[in-house]
């Protein structure tokens, strides 16, 4: 059964310069017990998701399609039944989030807030299902009366993830949550993530610009570029194969130790990613494709087939029409 | 595909150009607000504690270890941007000068490019002035193809890859990329010349995607103008794509160096291996991840400064082939296992594996 | 796999930049170019403002008044020998605003006193902002005991009454005009010293400052290059306000009766109007018309530099 069910996520800001559609049709399916890896580019509007999820954007944003989020269609949802849906059907650690604490609350006090927001229980237990959840995330129950500034920044995020766990949601949206950590505290985050994930049966919606880091984690992958998803299937699959041009250059920049290919040979995208009010034509990522063909400014690839439980969004695939010129 | 690269022999290496020796910076002890309403007092931070490392011309050298392990503090020693507190830096055999003027003089040949662009970039600036700025330090050069700044300044921009020049010159750097402002950041350290760089973790503040463009770059530079570049990073990937040799640093010490094939496929010290461990690989083998913090260069264990996160020690291992009482006790330094490879574990005067 | 082609794929083009910028060649070229594009993104911005172009027009017509006003005066209009009119005489039609106790038009004094109520605003301005930036930069760039020392001073000088020490001053010096001036200067810096002292320790802590060094850049070099036009937006509209508040220091201490006896101003004509007893006697118009004229400059220059305030420090905030 799927916790998440996203279907033509359309989402445009509002701002003195015009309409930015960062998101521009986008499905999405988690179910229980899976991760989901959402990767890209920064700026692809990713956060944009995540956010609309939650419905954290800025109110003016224009936002089209559905969101189904434990059988709540969110974006339809008024305000008081929303506060009730937050955190307890679904629930975000973000990157920066670690910054956010309250720096003179104590941790308890803020890991059990969400519990007493949402009444779920009185003082008391709270306070010891904040305990039990310090424990979960690995870190000794006295540490409910530190402050933040006691902590490292590892801490912090495992704490983070503590309050994203407190109110039992169906659905964890991770939006970069291990990027500005250090490399052996990313590890250790991400093997926590995926203990917690395993072990109580969370969907995961995991969120990163760095496609190496979903190596281990994702069971599926959905890989986004200007708006749009180019690319779906297993996470092996399209790490192995990967068939849409932009998810083998986002691969090829992760280097295997010991694979002599990559000695001496560093391989990366060239340009920039579009800006979201200046898409280019055709296949948006025509520009900074390997592989463009003349057809590529002019036709809009959508999710094709490209083989078992695999789509993508590029006319060298094996589901896309024929086209003048354009070789499988 | 082409043919893997040579591997690098250590008797290829070129003439030493840097030369670190038992570089030494404490930092005096700091208390956070909180803590010093406390009234807690700090205690001084050995961030670099004895490294010495060499670079070799025409050589990329990378320097690996997780964060607060001294590694951006030894880079900027190497760049005259702090004291050290005991040691010698010496460029092509010269100590560095601490005079003003001498200072100048190596910073035209050794330059720096730093971790984030968007600061490292002053807002204010057009980006013809950031480049131009090395050349209006150190003066245009003279000589007999003497070139004129705006020559010189679009031939840097172009050299980093930003082509065509002209149209960057009027930008200010927040009307860039991130991948774009890294390129500035190498064009105002080539405008002068240098032979070398000293790289502090340069692609980690940018997107993955073009974190490979910028290393190409440099690759580049270093084939074309015989660049030596000192790379700083945590990323043993990133060092396995770029490095000549690798040196791995420990809370202020280097723990093993050499070939970065020898040192990354068969790594002699347990800290190298569990660095490697951390590094992604498509089809998740589950591998131990080491645990506990990053370690605190004002709290340094005695004996081998690793051993309380050692996977040696925690598995009773070190205990059963006899080196616990030194590992916990005794301090080591590097010892040289093979031509050019040189390890500080006592489990390599054993010829135990990690 | 055809992504791991050792050369690198073409650098990126940068897109977006309005293709019919054509840059212009020589570095000097360039740093105008860079000017006139800021000053017109300002500009347009400033403009959006109505206080501050209230302000703007307000200051504009005083600058003028001052600049060439006084040449449309009879110097014997302003002369305590040739004075042509009555004492004391109330406005009429001739004499717009009345007369003196030598029988001079007060219309005439206040044309001409603009011009040294303005020079000593701007000049006293000037000492105070070369004083300030000099001091804060030094004291913030170079920290440690200079940092201790010119700290100290500042903080001296912050909270003694400037009055008092101006009083102090103007009697060991003597009331010239180019005393006030200093003396206005050397009580007022110490607030905008504070001001570029807290931004050049922020400043110098950025990686840019880092990088300069690494260039081979000196200390002069940073501060030129990096401190300094970091700084300069802070300072710029508190010297505006800095303008206001020169002016009215002038006119304090004209009523204390320590200023230049030799020159006309504003304040200078208030003060000989007490001191003929104007007040008790209701000769308003040798009164009033110079103090709304004070109100009015210095509301102008505060207008303008809360105007400005607003535009540069939210931008400086954002970063
Ligand atoms: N509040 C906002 N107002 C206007 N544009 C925004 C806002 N937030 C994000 N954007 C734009 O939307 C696009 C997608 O942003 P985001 O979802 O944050 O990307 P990602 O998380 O993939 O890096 C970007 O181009 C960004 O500039
Ligand atoms: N300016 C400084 N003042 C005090 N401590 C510092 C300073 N710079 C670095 N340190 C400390 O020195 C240690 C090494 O830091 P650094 O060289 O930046 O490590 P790395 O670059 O490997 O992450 C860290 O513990 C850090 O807290
Ligand atoms: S459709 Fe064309 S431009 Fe787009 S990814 Fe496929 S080959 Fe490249
Ligand atoms: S010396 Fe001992 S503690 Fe240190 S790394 Fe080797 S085995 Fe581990
Ligand atoms: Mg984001
Ligand atoms: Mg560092």
């Amino acid at each position: 059964m799927s916790v998440l069910s996203v279907r033509d996520l359309g989402i445009e800001y509002q701002t003195t310069g015009g309409g930015v559609p960062a998101v521009r049709g986008v499905d999405l399916e988690v179910d229980r017990g899976e991760v989901l890896g959402l990767a890209g580019e920064s700026g692809c509007g990713k956060s944009t998701i995540a956010g609309a999820i939650l419905r954290l954007l800025p109110v003016k944003t224009r936002i089209t399609g559905r969101i189904e989020l434990d059988g709540n269609d969110i974006l339809e949802l008024t305000p008081g039944k929303l506060r009730a849906v937050r955190w307890t059907a679904g629930s975000i650690v973000f990157q920066g989030a670690m910054h956010a604490m309250n720096p003179v609350q104590r941790i308890g006090e803020q890991i059990m807030e969400p519990i007493l927001v949402h009444g779920q229980s009185g003082e008391r237990e709270a306070r010891i299902r904040a305990g039990t959840l310090l424990e979960q995330v690995g870190l000794p129950t006295r540490r409910l009366d530190d402050y933040p500034h006691e902590l490292s920044g590892g801490q912090k995020q495992r704490i983070m993830i503590a309050m994203a766990l407190a109110c039992s949601p169906s659905l964890i949206v991770a939006d970069e949550p291990t990027t500005a950590l250090d490399v052996m505290v990313q590890a250790q985050v991400l093997q926590l993530l995926r203990t917690l994930q395993h072990d109580l049966g969370l969907a995961l919606l995991f969120i990163t610009h760095d496609l190496s880091v979903l190596v281990e984690v994702a069971d599926r992958l959905a890989i986004m570029y200007a708006g749009k998803i180019v690319e779906q299937g297993g996470a092996e699959a399209v790490f192995h194969s990967p068939a849409h041009p932009y998810t083998k250059a986002l691969a090829a920049a992760f280097p295997a130790i010991g694979d002599m290919r990559f000695r001496g040979r560093p391989s990366g995208l060239g340009g920039d990613p579009p800006d979201p009010q200046q898409i280019p034509s055709g296949c948006p990522f025509h520009p900074r494709c390997a592989e463009v063909t003349p057809a590529c400014s002019s036709v809009t690839p959508e999710l094709w087939t490209a083989g078992p439980a695999r789509l993508a969004a590029c006319v060298h695939v094996s589901g896309a029409p024929a086209l003048e010129g354009v070789s499988r | 595909m082409s043919d893997p690269q040579p591997e690098p022999d250590v008797a290829e290496l070129g003439v030493p150009v840097v030369e670190v020796e038992r570089l030494e910076v404490n930092f005096k002890g700091r208390v956070g607000f909180f803590a010093g309403l406390l009234g807690r007092k700090g205690s001084d931070a050995k961030a670099v504690d004895g490294v010495s490392i060499t670079l070799h011309e025409g050589e990329v050298l990378a320097l690996a270890g997780e964060s607060g392990c001294g590694k951006t503090t030894t880079a900027r020693a190497i760049m005259g941007l702090l004291i050290p507190d005991a040691g010698t830096i010496r460029y092509r055999g010269e100590p560095l000068a601490r005079s003003r003027r001498g200072l100048r003089g190596y910073r035209r040949q050794v330059q720096m490019v730093f971790q984030d662009p968007t600061a490292a970039l002053n807002p204010r600036q057009t980006i013809y002035e950031i480049v131009a700025e090395g050349l209006r330090i150190h003066g245009v050069p003279g000589g007999p193809d003497a070139k004129t700044e705006d020559e010189l300044v679009a031939r840097a921009l172009s050299r980093a890859g930003l082509r065509p020049p002209e149209r960057f010159y009027l930008l200010y750097p927040h009307e860039l990329s991130g991948g774009q402002r890294q390129r500035v950041v190498i064009a105002g350290a080539l405008v002068v010349d240098p032979s070398v760089i000293v790289a502090d973790e340069p692609v980690s503040n940018l997107d993955a995607s073009v974190r490979g463009e910028i290393l190409a770059l440099l690759m580049k530079l270093r084939e074309e103008f015989r660049i030596s570049i000192l790379i700083v990073t945590h990323d043993l990937g990133l060092a396995w794509t770029v490095a000549d040799r690798v040196a791995v640093m420990y809370l202020g010490r280097v723990v093993e160096v050499g070939p970065a094939e020898e040192v990354l496929q068969r790594p002699k010290h347990p800290y190298t291996k569990a660095l490697l461990n951390v590094v992604p690989e498509a089809g998740g083998t589950e591998r131990p991840i080491l645990q506990g913090e990053p370690p605190d260069p004002t709290r340094i264990p005695k004996g081998c400064r690793f051993h309380p996160r050692c996977p040696v020690v925690a598995s009773g291992r070190a205990e059963r082939i006899g080196i616990l009482n030194r590992c916990v006790g005794e301090d080591l330094a590097l010892e040289e296992l093979a031509p050019g490879h040189d390890v500080a574990c006592y489990l390599t005067g054993l010829g135990e594996e990690p | 796999m055809q992504t791991l082609d050792p050369t690198p794929s073409e650098p990126p083009v940068l897109v977006g930049e309005p293709a019919n910028l054509v840059p212009p060649k020589s570095p000097r070229r360039i740093g105008w170019a860079r000017r006139r594009r800021a000053l017109s993104a300002f500009w347009k911005t400033y403009r959006r403002s109505r206080m501050g172009m209230v302000g703007l027009v307000m200051m504009i017509l005083f600058i003028l008044l001052a600049v060439v006003g006084p040449f449309f005066v009879p110097a014997k209009d302003v002369s305590v020998a040739f004075a042509t009119g009555k004492p004391f005489q109330p406005p009429t039609v001739h004499w717009l605003l009345g007369t003196d106790n030598f029988g001079r038009s007060v219309l005439s004094l206040i044309v001409v006193g603009s011009r040294i109520s303005l020079i000593v605003g701007f000049a006293a301005t000037v000492v105070t902002m070369v004083l300030g930036a000099g001091i804060g930069i030094a004291s913030g760039f170079y920290g440690g005991k200079t940092d201790t020392l010119l700290n100290a001073l500042t903080n001296w000088f912050l909270v003694i009454p400037w009055i008092a020490l101006a009083i102090v001053m103007a009697s060991i010096l003597g009331p010239t005009l180019l005393n006030i001036i200093l003396i206005i200067g050397i009580t007022s810096w110490a607030g905008t010293a504070r001001l570029v002292r807290a931004q050049a320790l922020t400043v110098k802590e950025r990686p840019y400052v880092e990088r300069a060094r690494a260039l081979g850049g000196g200390d002069l070099h940073t501060i030129a290059h990096h401190i300094l036009p970091n700084v300069m937006p802070v300072i710029f509209a508190n010297t505006v306000l800095t303008v206001a508040l020169s002016i009215l220091a002038e006119t304090t201490l004209s009523l204390l009766g320590l200023g230049d006896p030799n020159s006309i101003s504003w304040g200078g004509i208030i003060n000989e109007a007490f001191q003929a007893g104007a007040l008790s006697a209701g000769y308003w118009w040798w009164i009033i018309p110079p103090g709304v004229m004070i109100v009015l400059v210095v509301l102008a220059f505060t207008m303008c530099g809360y105007a400005l305030d607003e535009i540069i420090n939210p931008r400086l905030r954002a970063r």
